[in-house]
C-alpha cells in the first residue's frame, strides 16, 4: 500500500472528509438561504416603492388627466438613479419616460414582470435588468413603473462569491486538518503495529511505547502492555511447568516402563509378577494425583472454577481440616491445635480454599514430623505442635498453619510455591511437589496470596483472603 | 501373600451377595470390553451401548440396576441422556464417568440428574464399590433408624452407639463415619466415597488420613472383641460385616 493510500484509508482521514462535506453542504446552505433571502427582500422593496410610485401617478393621471401625468413623469425621469418610467398611447407611442428600449412585448401585457432595458438618454450602454410594472389606464394610456435590478445582482453576486472561498477555504483547511490528524494516528498506529509484529514474530518482551501524554494511545498502550506482561509471565509459566512436567512425569514414567521390562526378563513366579503389578498400579495413581493437581491448578489459575463461588466461613473450614488431620498428626507423635471460633466469611470456592488448608496441613505434618530413626522422646518433644488459625484482619481473612518443623531458608521460600520445586532435603519424602503451589494458586484466585513465614523456629504458612463483605446484624 | 488371597475371596463372597444388571454407555470400545469383562468376573452383567442413542433406548427398555453413562458420547451426549431419562421418570440410578473431573464438572454432572460422579482414570474396585452401594441405595435403606451388624448396634435418632452390652462413646464424625459405613454392611466402601459422603469433600487429601481415621474407629469399636467387624479390602477400602455370615 502507498503512504498516500494508507493515509487515505485511515479512520481519522475518512472521519475528516465526512466533516468536511457536513461543514461544506452546511455553509453552502446557509448562504443559499441568505442570498434567496436577501433577494425576496429587495422585490418586496421594489414592489412597495413600485406600487407607491403607480398608486400617485394614476391618482394624477384620473384627478387632472394626461397632461399632468406626463408632466410629473418627465420631473420624475430625469431625477438621477431614479427609477424607470414611461407613459405611452393606447398605439404604444412614448408620451413620456426615461425608457429608451425594452423587451418586446412588455407593454402589451399588465402586470409584473423582468425585462431587459436600456435608459433614454444612454442608448449605446448595455441593456440592463429591471422589474417592472404595467398598467392601463382608463382610455387606453398605458403607465410603466420600474426598478433596476442591479442592485439585487450585486448582492447575489457578493454572497455567491463569498459561498464560493467559504467551501474552498473548508475544504483546503479540511483536508491539511485531516492529513495532519492521520498522519500523527499513523505513526502511533505504525509504531504499535511494528512492536506487534516482533512480538508475534516471538519475542514476547517487547512493549509498546508510551509517549506520556495520557491520551487515548497511552491508554491503549498501557493496557495492551499490562497484557503482555501478563501473557508473558503466563507463557513464562507455562514453559516451566512444561519443562518441570517433562521432568517430573517422566521420571516416574521412566521408573514404570523399567519396572516392567525388568519383571519381563527376570520375574519367575506368578508372585513376582503380581507384585510388580501392584507396584505399577501405585505408581500409576501417584501419576494421575499429579496430574489431577496440575489440572487444578491450571483451572484455579485460570479462574474457570469462579462461576461457583459462594459465601462460606473459613473458620468451619479450619476446624473442619484440622478434624481430618488430627488423627494423623497424633500417630506421626504431634500435636494440631486450632483457633478458629470467629466467624470469618469468605465469598469464594469452600472445596477448593479446603484443599488449599489442607496441603499446607498435609506439609506441616510431613515436614515436622520427628524423624522416624531417631529414638522417640530423644529431645524430639519441643517439635510437637501444629496450630490452625483462621482469623479476621481487618478487611481479610487470614489462615494460618504453624509448626516446629525445620521450616525453609529465606532464599528459599518464593521458590518452593512455583510448580514442583521440591528442596533437596524433601525430595525423599513422598510428594508431587504441587501442594504449595495449589495453595497459592486458590490464594490468588481468591484474591489473596501464600506467604511463607519464619515461624523462629518452624514455618508459618498464611492464606490471607478478602473478607466478604458481612450483613449488618453479623458484623455487630 | 496368603493375606491377600484371603482378603480376595472374601471381597469377592461379598460381592456376590446380588447379582446386577448394568447398562455401561461408553463409545471407548476397549473401555467398554474391559468393564464388561471385569463385571461378569465377579457375577454381574453387563451390556454396553457404543452411543448415546442406543443406551438411551436400551436404558429406555428397563430393567438395569444401575447405568454407567460416560460424559462425552456421540449422537446424544451423557448428560443428555440422563437428563431425558429422568424426564420419562425412569429413576435408574446412573453414575457418570467423565474424563473432566473438575469440581464444577461434578456438579453439573449431578445436577443433569447423575447419582454419582466418577472421574476418569478410576480403579475397576472404585467402580464396583460405587456401583454396588447405587444399585443397593435404589432398593433402599436410608429410611431405617437403627443399623445393626452382628451384636453392633447404631441408632440414628439418639446417636448411640453399643456394642454386645457396651455403649460406645464416638465423636461426631467417628458416628457419621459408622454410620456411612453400616449403612452400606456387606459392602465395599472406598476411601474416596468415605471423604465425600462423611467429610464433603471431593480432593485428594495426598496422605491417606483416612485409614488413621478407620483405625481409631475400629480401636473403638473393634478392641476388646473377639470378633472384628470392621475390614480392610485390599486395594479397594473398607467393609463392615458380620464375619460369621
Amino acid at each position: 500500500m502507498t503512504a498516500l493510500g494508507k493515509l487515505l484509508r485511515t479512520t481519522a482521514f475518512q472521519l475528516t472528509l465526512v466533516y468536511l462535506v457536513v461543514f461544506a453542504l452546511f455553509a453552502a446552505f446557509l448562504l443559499g438561504y441568505f442570498a434567496l433571502n436577501t433577494r425576496r427582500l429587495i422585490n418586496e422593496q421594489i414592489v412597495a416603492i413600485v406600487d407607491a410610485e403607480l398608486q400617485l401617478l394614476q391618482v394624477q393621471y384620473n384627478e387632472a388627466g394626461v397632461r399632468r401625468l406626463v408632466g410629473i413623469v418627465g420631473v420624475r425621469s430625469r431625477r438621477p438613479g431614479s427609477s424607470l418610467y414611461l407613459v405611452t398611447t393606447p398605439t404604444g407611442e412614448g408620451l413620456a419616460g426615461n425608457v429608451g428600449s425594452l423587451e418586446p412585448g412588455v407593454l402589451e401585457s399588465e402586470g409584473w414582470v423582468e425585462t431587459a432595458y436600456r435608459r433614454l438618454e444612454e442608448p449605446e450602454s448595455t441593456e440592463h435588468n429591471a422589474l417592472v410594472r404595467v398598467v392601463r389606464l382608463p382610455g387606453g394610456i398605458r403607465i410603466l413603473v420600474g426598478r433596476d435590478l442591479d442592485e439585487r445582482e450585486r448582492m447575489f453576486h457578493i454572497v455567491a462569491l463569498a459561498g464560493r472561498w467559504s467551501v474552498a477555504i473548508v475544504i483546503v483547511l479540511g483536508v491539511i486538518g485531516g492529513v495532519f490528524v492521520s498522519r500523527r494516528v499513523l505513526k502511533r498506529v505504525d509504531a504499535m503495529t511494528g512492536t506487534a509484529q516482533t512480538i508475534m514474530a516471538g519475542d514476547l518482551s517487547g512493549r509498546l511505547s508510551v509517549i506520556g501524554s495520557g491520551d487515548e494511545f497511552d491508554r491503549l498502550a498501557l493496557n495492551l502492555n499490562g497484557m503482555l506482561e501478563r501473557i508473558e509471565s503466563l507463557m513464562r509459566g507455562l514453559k516451566e511447568v512444561t519443562d518441570n512436567v517433562a521432568h517430573d512425569l517422566k521420571t516416574p514414567l521412566t521408573r514404570l516402563r523399567n519396572r516392567c521390562e525388568a519383571a519381563l526378563r527376570t520375574a519367575k513366579t506368578e508372585a513376582d509378577f503380581r507384585r510388580v503389578l501392584e507396584e505399577s498400579i501405585e505408581e500409576s495413581d501417584g501419576l494421575i494425583r499429579t496430574f489431577d493437581a496440575l489440572l487444578m491448578i491450571a483451572r484455579a489459575e485460570s479462574g474457570e472454577v469462579r462461576e461457583g463461588m459462594a459465601e462460606f466461613d473459613v473458620s468451619e473450614v479450619a476446624r473442619d481440616v484440622s478434624e481430618l488431620y488430627e488423627p494423623l498428626a497424633e500417630d506421626k507423635g504431634l500435636t494440631l491445635e486450632v483457633e478458629a471460633t470467629k466467624r470469618a466469611a469468605v465469598k469464594g470456592n469452600r472445596e477448593l480454599v479446603s484443599q488449599a488448608l489442607a496441603n499446607l496441613v498435609d506439609n506441616a505434618i510431613k515436614y515436622a514430623a520427628p524423624v522416624a530413626k531417631q529414638p522417640s522422646g530423644a529431645g524430639n518433644g519441643e517439635r510437637g505442635g501444629i496450630l490452625v488459625k483462621a482469623d479476621t484482619e481487618q478487611d481479610r481473612v487470614v489462615l494460618t498453619v504453624s509448626d516446629r518443623g525445620p521450616g525453609i531458608p529465606q532464599d528459599d521460600r518464593s521458590r518452593v510455591v512455583e510448580r514442583f520445586v521440591r528442596l533437596e532435603q524433601s525430595r525423599s519424602l513422598p510428594g508431587s511437589g504441587l501442594g504449595l503451589s495449589l495453595a497459592s494458586a486458590v490464594a490468588r484466585l481468591h484474591g489473596g496470596e501464600l506467604k511463607l513465614e519464619d515461624n523462629a523456629p518452624g514455618l508459618r504458612a498464611r492464606i490471607s483472603l478478602p473478607r466478604a463483605v458481612m450483613p449488618p446484624q453479623q458484623a455487630a | 501373600m496368603s493375606d491377600a488371597a484371603a482378603a480376595d475371596s472374601c471381597v469377592s463372597g461379598a460381592y456376590l451377595v446380588r447379582s446386577m444388571r448394568l447398562l455401561i454407555i461408553e463409545d471407548d470400545r476397549d473401555a467398554a470390553d474391559y468393564l464388561v469383562k471385569a463385571f461378569r468376573e465377579v457375577g454381574h452383567v453387563a451390556d454396553h451401548a457404543a452411543d448415546g442413542e442406543e443406551g438411551l433406548a436400551l436404558a429406555l427398555d428397563g430393567g438395569y440396576d444401575v447405568l454407567i453413562v460416560d460424559r462425552m458420547l456421540p449422537k446424544l451426549d451423557g448428560l443428555a441422556v440422563i437428563g431425558r431419562l429422568r424426564a420419562k421418570n425412569v429413576a435408574t440410578p446412573a453414575l457418570i464417568l467423565s474424563a473432566l473431573g473438575a469440581v464444577d464438572d461434578r456438579v453439573r454432572g449431578l445436577r443433569a440428574g447423575g447419582d454419582d460422579y466418577l472421574p476418569k482414570p478410576y480403579s475397576f474396585s472404585e467402580l464396583l464399590a460405587r456401583v454396588e452401594v447405587l444399585a443397593r441405595r435404589h432398593v433402599g435403606r436410608g429410611g431405617e433408624t437403627l443399623y445393626r451388624v452382628a451384636d453392633l448396634e447404631l441408632d440414628r435418632l439418639s446417636h448411640r452407639v453399643v456394642r454386645g452390652k457396651e455403649e460406645i462413646l464416638l465423636q461426631p464424625r467417628e458416628f457419621r463415619l459408622l454410620e456411612y459405613l453400616m449403612k452400606h454392611a456387606g459392602q465395599v466402601v472406598t476411601r474416596t466415597m468415605l471423604l465425600e459422603n462423611v467429610w464433603d469433600y471431593h480432593f485428594d487429601p495426598q496422605t491417606n488420613v483416612i485409614d488413621v481415621h478407620i483405625s481409631r474407629l475400629r480401636s473403638k469399636i473393634d478392641k476388646g472383641f473377639a470378633q472384628p467387624l470392621l475390614h480392610t479390602v485390599r486395594g479397594a477400602g473398607y467393609m463392615i460385616r458380620d464375619g460369621a455370615r
